[in-house]
């Protein structure tokens, strides 16, 4: 396919020499747009997975008349939150249940409510840190309603509603990059349209003569075709090229800036493979393109 | 399409015409040609010869009338099928018309190429007829490095390399010697013993009267049909006439237009 002879010096058309250039722009872009979609995807996978192995459950302190001592309120809060440690702990798919002690509830109320000596005299919920086995899920809502039967007062936070609230936000950065990535595409047909429609115009005689020596047009649009295909895996290549460094520098920043709000994704084969498949993809689209803008063109003359 | 049995090569019925709204180049041009017939087509320049050559290669489609080539009304052959009508007629244009890009060897490979011949065949053809033509040292070469002459021979041996039915050929010893001339000329004649129909445009009427053949006289868009040797001017001869002609002077200018 690669070298075959063109009766068309299609090689020296100035648009031969840029139109690898605006692919290798379009790749670029499209590799880039495709592994941020790719990327967000893993991080909702992830999610689903690692957030939501977690539960936890809160344990509101009771209102108690002034009557009752300090010290029989907190003998009292123990006992509430032993019955709920021993509930969730009779619960097969709960892999641990541990109530995080006053020292951690602490260092987290911190940034919210300053010095722990303010802190020390306000009641405090008793917060239970659940795990689930993993691979198992559970009813939240049911577990909650069997724990506030039994304790009243605590209520369960699968984190659920925050997690959905990100993923909508990640979806729709998702359906942005397919937008981007669709436009790429119209792009990239475009321009191949815009080359073909100037080589037929430059070479018009030649294609003349083709055709009065009994040329197809399918004859004529298979050298454009072979040369858009090969024009556009070249551009492409640069393009993927360009882009690889970019991605791991992206990667690298965003390691090192945003360390942890991000679960750690790494893209898998299938990831890699689809990046490296956009040249494809373009000079694909290049091919077709550009046979399918001869063919039409073609079909007006006599 | 057969007419008394016979199957024309060409036939064209009242064909006219016309460049955009200009006046008519050709009028009412009507005639046949039998299948290895040999022709000229002569007339003053800009009297339509090129004109008339173009409608049988398919270059343009008549104003009017009728064109039927190798029996398919050309009007409603379907523009797929026309390649293959295409490839059936050899063609010397006027200005050579080589691709500047190919050399000497791939423009006279081209018709092969275009049909899908097999490689180690168009090489052995190609080959063996620029040979003939006194190109065999200019394989090689690109059109525009050789010489005016050089050139018409390579237009020629395109025309013929793929043994076409019907031969157009558009002043084809206009660049060439005297004795170049007559060598392309029994090139022509050979090609026709071979069966194939041959229309030689030229206004050489010297190498008419050498060779005497058929005579299609072209004048003012109108066309006059001649036997051989029929010297004098406006001796045209509807019967008794070469055979490959159908009738006659069917387009001769009307009396009072004369
Ligand atoms: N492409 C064209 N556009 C407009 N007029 C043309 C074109 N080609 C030829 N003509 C006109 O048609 C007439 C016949 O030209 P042509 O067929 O070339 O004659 P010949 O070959 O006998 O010299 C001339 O008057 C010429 O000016
Ligand atoms: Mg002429």
């Amino acid at each position: 396919m690669f070298g075959h002879r063109s009766d068309l010096p299609l090689d020296k058309d100035p648009l031969s020499r840029f139109l690898p250039w605006l692919i290798a722009f379009m790749v670029y872009l499209a590799v880039l747009a495709l592994a941020g979609a790719l990327v967000l995807n893993a991080v909702i996978v992830r999610w689903d997975r690692g957030v939501t192995g977690t539960l936890t459950v809160q344990i509101a302190p009771l209102e108690r008349p002034p009557s009752v001592s300090a010290a029989d309120a907190r003998a009292d809060e123990e006992r509430r939150q032993k019955a709920v440690l021993d509930l969730l702990r009779s619960v097969p798919e709960v892999a641990r249940a541990e109530a995080l002690d006053d020292q951690r509830l602490m260092a987290l109320l911190e940034p919210w409510l300053g010095t722990t000596e303010v802190a020390e005299d306000l009641p405090l919920p008793g917060l239970v840190d659940v795990e689930l086995k993993p691979g198992t899920s559970l009813d939240a809502a049911a577990l909650g309603a069997r724990l506030a039967k039994a304790v009243p007062g605590t209520s369960i936070d699968d984190h659920k509603i925050w997690l959905e609230r990100l993923v909508r936000l990640i979806r729709m950065v998702e359906a942005v990059a397919s937008v981007v990535l669709m436009f790429i595409g119209l792009a990239t047909v475009g321009t191949v349209v815009f080359a073909t429609r100037t080589g037929l115009a430059v070479h018009q005689e030649a294609i003349e003569v083709l055709h009065l020596i009994g040329a197809q047009d399918s004859y004529v649009a298979q050298q454009f075709a072979r040369r858009a295909l090969v024009l556009g895996l070249r551009g492409g290549l640069v393009g993927l090229v360009l882009a690889v460094p970019t991605l791991f520098g992206i990667s690298y920043l965003a390691a090192h800036l945003e360390a942890g709000l991000l679960p750690d994704v790494d893209m898998g084969p299938a990831h890699w493979l689809a990046l490296i498949s956009m040249p494809l993809a373009a000079a694909l689209i290049a091919m077709v393109t550009a046979r399918m803008t001869v063919m039409r063109t073609l079909a007006r003359m006599l | 399409m057969t007419i008394d049995g016979v199957e024309y090569v060409v036939r064209f019925e009242n064909v006219g015409l016309r460049y955009g709204l200009g006046p008519e180049v050709l009028q009412d041009i009507s005639f046949a040609l039998e299948p290895g017939s040999f022709h000229f087509l002569v007339g003053p320049s800009g009297a339509g010869k090129s004109s008339l050559l173009k409608l049988m290669y398919l270059a343009l489609k008549p104003t009017r009338g009728l064109i039927s080539l190798f029996g398919h009304d050309i009007a409603i052959t379907r523009r797929g099928d026309l390649p293959g009508l295409r490839r059936r007629v050899g063609v010397v244009f006027q200005d050579f018309r080589l691709l500047p890009h190919l050399s000497t060897f791939d423009n006279v490979a081209l018709p092969l190429r275009v049909a899908g011949g097999r490689e180690s065949d168009i090489e052995k053809n190609v080959v063996e007829l620029l040979s003939w033509v006194g190109l065999k040292d200019h394989l090689k070469a690109r059109p525009p490095t050789l010489s005016g002459g050089q050139q018409q021979r390579v237009a020629i041996a395109r025309a013929v390399i793929a043994r076409p039915k019907l031969l157009l050929a558009d002043e084809p010893t206009g660049n060439v010697d005297d004795r170049m001339a007559m060598r392309l000329m029994h090139l022509f004649e050979e090609l026709n013993k071979l069966g194939t129909t041959v229309v030689i445009a030229t206004h050489n009427e010297g190498l008419v009267n050498r060779m005497g053949h058929s005579c299609l006289r072209l004048e003012d868009g109108w066309l006059e049909v001649r036997g051989p040797d029929s010297g004098s001017a406006g001796q045209t001869v509807a019967a008794g006439l070469s055979p490959s002609i159908l009738g006659g002077a069917v387009g001769r200018k009307p009396e009072s237009a004369a």
